[in-house]
C-alpha cells in the first residue's frame, strides 16, 4: 500500500512526513510511504495527505503551478474516492473559497467557506496551542476521549456550509470547525503530527479508515 | 479551551545544551536530542532550540540535533539563533523545525519579516526579541545575542512585527534572564496589553510562583523556561500540576 504526501513545498512536510513513516510502522503492513508532487505516483497511491502551511492562495497558486498536480487529485480523491486527508490549510483548501488575502477559490470538495477567526481582544490570534475538541462517532477518532487537547495553529476557520461535514469543533471563543468529513474526503484544521500521543491516534486511524 | 503552553528551552553551542547566566558564563547542561526526547515524554507543549553557536561551521551541527529531535519528538519544534534569511528558514524546516525564530535579523531588516510570513506562513515564524530596561518602565530592543543596544521601543517593535505576520513573539528579559528571580511581569504585560499575538515569557524562572506570575501578572500565553528544567529542579509535570491547582488551564 503507497500513501503520498503532497510535496508543494509547504514548510511543516518533514514533521508530517516522519510522523506518518513514526505511526505506519508499528502497523502489520506498513505503507510505503512517499512525499511527492508527481502526478503519476499520486494517482498510484492509496491514500493521500495534503499538509499545508501558509495562506491559502500562495499554498492554492503553488498546487496550480505544478503541472498535472490539481487533475491528479481530482480524478485520485473525486474519480476513484481513494481517501483522503487534509491537514490545516490542507483542509481549508477543500472548500469553495477563502476570504484570506483577499478572496481565492478552493478545490470545493466539501461546500464552505473560509473566514477570519473574529474573537475579543484577549483572545491572541493566530488561535496558536493545545486545545480540546469535541467529536462525533467518526472513524478517525476511535479511542480519543472527548475534551482531548490537539495542537492548532490558524487564523483562519472552515465554516462547513453543512453541518454533516463538521465531524470535530473547538472553541476560541466561539465554536470552530476542528474536523471535517465527506465520503472519502476528511481533514483536521490541528496538527496531528505535532499534537503527540492523540495526533499519532488520529494518524493511525486515517491509516485504517476504508471509507 | 485554549491551555497555557510550557516551553523548555534548550540553549545549544557546538551540539551541546548550556546554559548562562545574563548571556554569559555557560555551563554544559546535556545532549540536545536526549533532553527533547526526555521534554517530549513528560509532557511538554512545544520544544525550543536557540543555537548560540558563533561559528558558521558548527551550524550543521545544530542541524542533526534538529533532525533527529524531528523524528522522535511530535510537538511543536522552534529553532532559532543565527537566522539571518529565507535560505536560512528553509533550511531549518527541511531538517524538521516547525518554526523558526528571528532575532538581530529581523531588526537590522524589518521587511524580513514579511517576507518570512508571506513564504512560510506566520504560523512558522516567532519574533525573539532581547529587552532591557533602560529607563522606568521603558525597554529598549538589544540585538546580537544581548551584546548591541538599539534605540528601538520594544513595544513598538513588538507591534510593528505583529502587524507585518510574524505569528508569535518570544520575549526575553535580559535583566532577568538566568537570574532565577521571575519574569519582568511589567515587561511582559506592556506588550501583551498593546499586540494582539501570542507572547512567550522568557527569562528569569526561578520556582512555580514565578511561572504563574507570568500568566497571570505578565498575561504571557506561554512560558519557556532553562535552567529549572535541565538541572532537574522541577519535571514539566510537576509545573504543569501546580498551574493547574491555580486554576490555569495546562494540559496534563
Amino acid at each position: 500500500m503507497n500513501l503520498a504526501i503532497i510535496n508543494f513545498g509547504s514548510g511543516n512536510l518533514h514533521s508530517v512526513h516522519k510522523a506518518f513513516e513514526s505511526v505506519s510502522s508499528d502497523l502489520s503492513n506498513p505503507y510505503n510511504i512517499i512525499v511527492t508532487n508527481d502526478p503519476k505516483e499520486i494517482q498510484s497511491a492509496d491514500k493521500i495527505v495534503l499538509p499545508g502551511v501558509g495562506a491559502f492562495g500562495d499554498c492554492k497558486n503553488a498546487i496550480l503551478n505544478i503541472e498535472g498536480l490539481h487533475a491528479s487529485l481530482e480524478v485520485s480523491v473525486i474519480k476513484n474516492k481513494v481517501p483522503f486527508m487534509g491537514i490545516c490549510v490542507g483542509m481549508q483548501l477543500l472548500a469553495d473559497l477563502s476570504y484570506e488575502f483577499g478572496t481565492h477559490s478552493g478545490f470545493g470538495w466539501i461546500p464552505g467557506e473560509v473566514r477570519r477567526i473574529t474573537s475579543p481582544k484577549e483572545y491572541k490570534i493566530p488561535h496558536m496551542g493545545w486545545n480540546e475538541i469535541a467529536f462525533s462517532d467518526h472513524k478517525l477518532f476511535d479511542n480519543c476521549e472527548q475534551g482531548s487537547d490537539f495542537y492548532f495553529v490558524h487564523s483562519f476557520y472552515f465554516q462547513n456550509q453543512k453541518n454533516e461535514h463538521s465531524i470535530a469543533t473547538t472553541k476560541y471563543p466561539d465554536q470552530i470547525t476542528a474536523a471535517v468529513c465527506k465520503e472519502n474526503i476528511c481533514g483536521t484544521q490541528f496538527h496531528p503530527e505535532k499534537s503527540h500521543i492523540n495526533g499519532k491516534k488520529i494518524i493511525h486511524n486515517f491509516l485504517e479508515w476504508k471509507p | 479551551m485554549l491551555k497555557k503552553r510550557i516551553i523548555p528551552c534548550l540553549d545549544v553551542d557546538n551540539g551541546r545544551v548550556v546554559k548562562g547566566v545574563n548571556f554569559i558564563d555557560l555551563v554544559d547542561a546535556g545532549d540536545p536530542v536526549e533532553q527533547a526526547i526526555i521534554y517530549n515524554a513528560e509532557g511538554a507543549d512545544e520544544l525550543c532550540f536557540l543555537d548560540i553557536t558563533a561559528s558558521s561551521d558548527n551550524r550543521d551541527t545544530l542541524l542533526e540535533v534538529v533532525k533527529k529531535t524531528a523524528e522522535n519528538c511530535f510537538i511543536p519544534l522552534t529553532v532559532g539563533g543565527g537566522v539571518r534569511n529565507l535560505d536560512d528558514i528553509s533550511r531549518l524546516l527541511h531538517f524538521g523545525a516547525d518554526k523558526v525564530s528571528i532575532n538581530t535579523a529581523a531588526v537590522d531588516n524589518i521587511d524580513l519579516v514579511a517576507e518570512a510570513a508571506n513564504k512560510y506562513g506566520s504560523s512558522t515564524i516567532v519574533i525573539a526579541v532581547d529587552a532591557k530596561e533602560t529607563a522606568e518602565n521603558q525597554w529598549k530592543v538589544f540585538t546580537h545575542g544581548g551584546r548591541k543596544e538599539t534605540n528601538i521601543d520594544v513595544v513598538t517593535y513588538c507591534n510593528e512585527v505583529a502587524k507585518l505576520g510574524a505569528g508569535e513573539i518570544l520575549l526575553t528579559s535580559m535583566d532577568r534572564d538566568g537570574t532565577k528571580s521571575g519574569f519582568d511581569n511589567k515587561l511582559l504585560k506592556a506588550v501583551t496589553s498593546k499586540v494582539n499575538v501570542p507572547v512567550i515569557a522568557s527569562g528569569g524562572v526561578g520556582n512555580l510562583s514565578h511561572l504563574l506570575d507570568g500568566i497571570l501578572e505578565g498575561e504571557a500565553s506561554a512560558l519557556l523556561a532553562a535552567s529549572i528544567f535541565h538541572f532537574g529542579e522541577y519535571s514539566i509535570g510537576e509545573v504543569k500540576r501546580y498551574l493547574a491547582d491555580n486554576n490555569i488551564p495546562v494540559r496534563i
